[in-house]
């Protein structure tokens, strides 16, 4: 395997990683969540490496969604109190904790490669350097497992609990009378975009993670009624979006994951203009024609 | 008393702190609009989405001059806050999701900005990416002078607006329907919050502007229900968050201004949530103490 083809099966995979739980955060109303979460991870990282003093403990990951978790629960905390909006919750919380975090970096972290910087920018480029060897072979980009791991993992929870996250998406007290416990796949699903999120950071930056989480499945919500769809359509979406955010960014030799955030963006807003029957072309085309229907029945009753 | 003798006579320690001060202030009187109006995050929105317009507007003067980056910040910041609403008004994306989209996008675009100046010759691009994470001991008494004359006209328009402001914050069909200009007062109100958030960029960053924003009206809601006096709180709670958080990442060398400040607004709201009169947990707890034991003693009187 050659660095390029590295790099775009790391980008796939994890695009796709991204997409997939990203359809339920935004069903759920959640996407601010992400922006929250994919944030505070870095608490729960650096605690969990003062603890090991090793980066590449798998510790670091059950700190990072440990954080995730108390992130969540946290924000609830306070809006339960009713003192504060959902927004203003978020909004309090996230930015304690995170800057908890940078606090513990710049003070007791400084000769370690945490740097600040490379959490929240990511590099895409540097992800083949990071090699996985076995039994002295040297069998490819750690990134490429793990990502592959953590995919398989997302793939065999949505096909377990997909009828439980189906209800308890659009329907949360119907599932919780029939006997689901929501708040316990909440709190699943939450842990589950925290380990999505710290495998894809050092790839492509925390605040990217939001634009892979979040994009696709906006984008697939415009095109589709149906979950199953949805999320067909944003794994789709995702890997399409790597893709081609990685060849236009070896042409214009920029970052990687950052010109994928902005093709994200791109197809969202060609989706946002064109989609059929959900699209803003079709909708004004839609007010149009009302209007005019709504004008000839004025018109006929006043002259009848 | 090193902080104090600093207080008195370090001149770029002053500069500093009269610099977050000002911003402390400013976020916290255009913060409680945004609090109120349940536009929160929107903050954390514009302060990302403002990474392109800086690298941008670089690119197009190759100048490092303060005013010009803001400037590319501010117009940024402005067509991300249009494009989330257009988003929202056109489509059935709700708000939160249109949020995340954009600032995320935005970020991208920036990082490729930077990645594509960074790999530009030119040799005057250092430091552009110092925005992200801010650096208060960046600012110099320039850059304070224009924060301070800014500072005034801002407070000045919220004040000529104030009626109005305060109508769209509580009621706003009604005030639509008395035939205020709300598209515009709306705009007028997302401008105001944009020119705070590119002014706190260079100080606090990115990322930490929103808790700046948020903070301290939220924690002064708690205290009253006044907007009046809400808004005059939340100006003296940013205020002083500003002025003990740069005191205490002086102590230190390795204490970044940024999350200090962070962590100072936080500790405000859990004070405000915990023990502000008739809102406050505390408070309530003992309300609900009290009930009971009347409650009880007038059982026992009927039985």
């Amino acid at each position: 395997m050659n660095p390029v083809f590295e790099i775009q099966l790391i980008a796939v995979l994890v695009s796709v990683a991204c997409a997939l739980p990203g359809v339920f955060l935004v069903i759920r109303g959640m996407a601010m969540m992400t922006d929250a979460i994919t944030h505070t991870i870095l608490l729960g990282i650096v605690v969990a490496f003062f603890i090991t003093q090793d980066l590449n403990s798998p510790l670091l990951i059950v700190g990072a969604a440990l954080v995730g978790i108390l992130t969540v629960w946290l924000t609830e905390l306070i809006h339960q109190t009713k003192l504060l909006d959902k927004d203003a919750s978020i909004g309090i919380i996230f930015p304690l904790l995170f800057s908890i975090a940078i606090i513990l970096i710049t003070r007791y972290a400084g000769d370690v490669h945490l740097d600040t910087d490379s959490v929240l920018l990511g590099e895409l480029a540097f992800a083949p350097f990071d090699r996985l060897i076995l039994f002295g072979i040297d069998v490819g980009p750690q990134a490429i497992y793990s990502m592959a791991a953590i995919l398989i993992l997302l793939l065999l929870f949505i096909g377990f609990f997909y009828k439980e996250l189906k209800l308890t998406s659009f329907d949360a007290l119907l599932a919780a009378s029939l006997g689901f416990s929501p708040v316990l796949l909440h709190y699943a699903l939450m842990s589950l975009v925290s380990v999505t999120a710290v495998g894809a950071f050092e790839a492509v930056g925390s605040i990217l993670v939001v634009a892979f989480m979040v994009g696709p499945p906006v984008s697939a919500y415009l095109l589709t009624n149906r979950l199953s769809y949805m999320l067909g359509i944003s794994a789709a979406l995702g890997a399409v979006n790597s893709l081609i955010g990685f060849q236009l960014s070896m042409y214009f030799d920029v970052s990687i994951a950052g010109m994928i955030a902005v093709v994200t963006g791109l197809t969202f807003i060609v989706i946002f203009i064109f989609s059929p029957k959900k699209g803003f072309i079709y909708e004004l085309h839609r007010k149009k024609r009302q209007k005019k229907i709504l004008k000839k029945a004025l018109e006929s009753n006043h002259l009848s | 008393m090193d902080v104090l003798s600093a207080l008195f006579f370090d001149y770029t320690f002053q500069v500093v702190v009269f610099g977050s001060s000002i911003l402390g202030l400013l976020s916290g009187v255009i913060g409680s609009f945004a609090v109120l109006r349940k536009q929160s995050l929107l903050g954390d929105a514009v302060s990302h989405a403002a990474l392109p317009g800086i690298c941008l507007a670089f690119i197009l003067t190759s100048n490092k001059q303060m005013e010009i980056l803001l400037l590319g910040a501010l117009i940024s910041g402005l067509l991300a806050t249009w494009l989330i609403m257009v988003i929202v008004k056109h489509s059935k994306v709700k708000f939160d999701s249109a949020l995340a989209l954009t600032t995320a996008v935005f970020f991208g675009l920036g990082l490729v900005l930077l990645t594509f100046i960074q790999k530009s010759p030119n040799s005057n691009q250092a430091g552009l990416e110092k925005f992200i994470f801010g650096q208060s001991s960046t600012l110099l008494e320039r850059d304070v002078r224009i924060m301070f004359l800014v500072g005034i006209v801002l407070l000045i328009v919220v004040i000529a607006f104030w009626k109005e402001f305060k109508l769209m914050a509580f009621d706003h069909s009604f005030a639509t329907s008395i035939g205020l200009p709300v598209y515009w007062m709306n705009s007028l109100l997302a401008t105001l919050t944009v020119i705070v958030i590119v002014m706190g960029l260079q100080s606090v960053g990115v990322i930490l502007m929103s808790s700046l924003l948020i903070g301290p009206a939220v924690a002064a809601r708690q205290w009253t229900n006044h907007l009046s006096i809400m808004v005059v709180l939340a100006a003296i709670f940013g205020c002083v968050s500003g002025i003990i958080g740069t005191m205490i990442s002086s102590l230190g060398q390795q204490i970044p201004t940024g999350p200090t400040i962070v962590l100072i607004i936080s500790s405000i709201v859990l004070i405000s949530i915990l023990f502000a009169p008739s809102r406050g947990i505390i408070w309530k707890l003992i309300k609900n103490m009290q009930r009971k034991k009347e409650f009880a003693s007038q059982l026992k009187k009927g039985g």
